[in-house]
């Protein structure tokens, strides 16, 4: 009973800790169909953020979910000027160039903070599931993501600016005819995207270690969910995280983390033979 | 076939290999050859991206999943067997079935280019995971011990075929691999003009119309995917001859940009260009390599972007092109700019 209750908890952090690594990527991937390969980076330099700002006396949780966001938010929309808005429409291009950033970004964070591992402590302690101990710390991923999702359904449904949003990614045209910017809205797009992706890396610093490579330890996890989720963006990686995050952690629990990695990879590959557009390409087509 | 100025490159750039691999030898010190040992093998894995991207059309970015696949299989046989030549048959036949495996589910799933590209280096980062949890006398194939992220020192290098005793000596392992380049870059040339070549960049010229023609681009694309993977996995049996060992590292994510970079820098829709492109940044690099203010990343990574944003098509096509503009300025006549022969 009690190991059920552990592998349960640990089930729901784990689906918790795959929105959070996926939602950048999906928001960047469903609204403009690009896919950013500098996305592990984007976490690694939110977690940095968390690293230097605790460094400086900064109070954790505002090193942890206010700084991150903002500083990688802009470190995206200052790409977005300067690099990607000249690739749109070239979709090959537009891939190597965010894996250049990505190298690019990956070398700089060495070359400042060398190749060493730093970490930053969890705040809050632990709790007991009956004999098992557990983190207190997962409850702050789930409601972060659980955050994330309701704040992003809120903002793409509820607000003016939401609506603009959807409008120009559904046919950019009508809404250049109506007096949108596509361009203003893009760069909007990605510097969001770049924001999610710094949060993620914030919120999970304190369960990561945290170096120049750590991008690519999360990177295999975030691909397969946006591609097995498809095009819509909350409901495509909330489903697939919820499936993929399962698996991975009970694969994990029962084997090793590599190959619960392994088995999403295996999974993954066999469900695109069979829906290649992703599970909202097929199902829930209507969806956001 | 009709003799044109295509050929008359293909002679040139077959007696130009053939110079190499005999004059080496004679002008280089040993330990030059070794180095140029690491050279050929770095053309080699250029050539079998540039041959993929260029010709096939598929963007693969996780290549080094193929060199790393290869480079593990040659170590693991020839350590257990003993035979390297079973060692060079197993590195260039397990990338090859994988591809086969791997490529039925994305071709035949029919995904998007960009999910192409973004599976294979998903595929990449987790072979290098797994590998480099293999630490621990437990995880062992055969008498091979996998080792984890130390990898697996002294792999065999080349002996004789059948003659487990007779060692092979650097120089011997430079021509063993030169003359396999020349044989892999003549080989893909041949299939290149032949139908199914012709087949391979029809797809990639226009996919739907040659379906419509009646040619099973799948299969085509499968085919071209298996054969560039058999030979960024005979790449890695020479790198592991080259070095000695192998690692983990050879499946990271800065050795599949390296491939791209090679054939992005040496020229797209060209054999030749990754070629060159890869020896030439090899050398390069193993410069860089001596310096440690900048993290080579950062090197790798503005090179990327700067190619993709100013020289998409590559430095060789680009001064084809001149050369071409020049020669037809002259008033030569009909010198057609062929965009795929090299």
């Amino acid at each position: 009973m009690d190991l059920t209750g552990l592998l349960a908890f640990n089930v729901l952090s784990g689906i918790a800790t795959f929105v959070l690594i996926t939602l950048g990527l999906g928001v960047i991937y469903g609204m403009m169909r690009i896919i950013n390969l500098a996305h592990g980076e984007f976490m690694m330099l939110g977690a940095y953020t968390t690293v230097s700002a605790v460094g400086a006396g900064v109070n954790i949780w505002i090193a942890m979910l206010v700084l991150p966001p903002l500083v990688v938010g802009l470190v995206g929309l200052v790409l977005e000027r300067a690099l990607i808005r000249f690739l749109y429409g070239r979709m090959m291009d537009m891939m190597l160039a965010t894996w250049g950033v990505s190298l690019g970004l990956i070398g700089i964070s060495s070359t400042i903070y060398g190749n060493v591992v730093r970490g930053v402590t969890a705040p809050l302690g632990g709790f007991n599931i009956g004999r098992y101990g557990a983190s207190l710390y997962s409850f702050v991923i789930i409601l972060v993501a659980i955050a994330c999702l309701v704040g992003l359904y809120a903002l793409l449904r509820l607000t003016k600016f939401g609506l603009i949003l959807r409008a120009a990614m559904q046919n950019p045209r009508m809404a250049a005819a109506l007096g949108i910017s596509p361009s203003i809205v893009y760069m909007a797009t990605f510097t969001l995207g770049a924001a999610l992706a710094g949060l993620a890396g914030g919120v999970l610093a304190p369960i990561s270690g945290i170096s120049p490579n750590m991008g690519a330890a999360y990177i295999a996890n975030a691909f397969i969910t946006v591609l097995g989720g498809g095009p819509a963006i909350i409901a495509g990686t909330g489903i697939a995280s919820v499936i993929f995050g399962a698996i991975n952690q009970i694969v994990s629990f029962v084997a090793n983390p590599v190959l619960g990695t392994v088995s999403l990879l295996v999974f993954a590959v066999i469900m695109i033979r069979i829906l290649p557009q992703g599970i909202t390409g097929r199902f829930f087509r209507n969806s956001l | 076939m009709k003799f044109n100025s295509a050929w008359a490159g293909f002679i040139a750039v077959l007696i130009a290999g053939l110079v190499v691999l005999f004059a080496v030898p004679q002008i280089v010190s040993l330990f030059g050859i070794v180095q140029m040992t690491v050279f050929v093998a770095m053309a080699m894995y250029a050539l079998s991206q540039g041959f993929l991207w260029g010709f096939g059309g598929i963007m693969c970015f996780g290549q080094a999943s193929f060199l790393g696949l290869g480079a593990y299989a040659y170590a693991i046989t020839a350590i257990n067997l003993g035979d390297t030549s079973w060692g060079m048959l197993a590195g260039v036949a397990v990338p090859a079935i994988f591809a086969l495996l791997l490529g039925y589910f994305m071709f035949y799933g029919r995904i998007s280019d960009a999910y192409i590209g973004v599976i294979t280096l998903t595929v990449s980062v987790i072979l290098f995971q797994l590998i480099n949890s293999t630490s621990g006398a437990q995880y062992h194939i055969g008498q091979a011990e996998l080792g984890g992220f130390n990898g697996i020192p002294s792999v065999p290098t080349l002996n004789m075929p059948g003659d487990v005793s007779n060692v092979l000596s650097p120089t011997g392992i430079w021509y063993v691999s030169m003359a396999l380049l020349i044989i892999v870059y003549a080989l893909l040339r041949l299939a290149l003009a032949s139908r199914f070549g012709r087949v391979v960049v029809a797809i990639r010229e226009n996919e739907t119309r040659a379906m419509l023609l009646g040619y099973d681009a799948r299969l085509y694309k499968l085919l071209s995917f298996t054969i560039s993977a058999a030979i960024a996995g005979l790449a890695g049996c020479i790198y592991d001859n080259w070095g000695g060992f192998i690692s983990p590292t050879i499946f990271g994510l800065a050795m599949s940009a390296e491939v791209i970079i090679f054939v992005l820098v040496g020229g797209l829709g060209t054999l030749i260009g990754p070629i060159l492109g890869g020896v030439g940044l090899q050398y390069v690099m193993n410069l860089a390599g001596t310096q440690h203010k900048v993290d080579p990343n950062l090197g790798l990574g503005v090179v990327l972007v700067a190619f993709v944003l100013l020289v998409p098509q590559g430095v060789v096509p680009v001064i084809r092109d001149k050369a071409m503009q020049l020669f037809i300025r002259r008033g030569a006549k009909a010198a057609r700019i062929q965009e795929t022969s090299p």
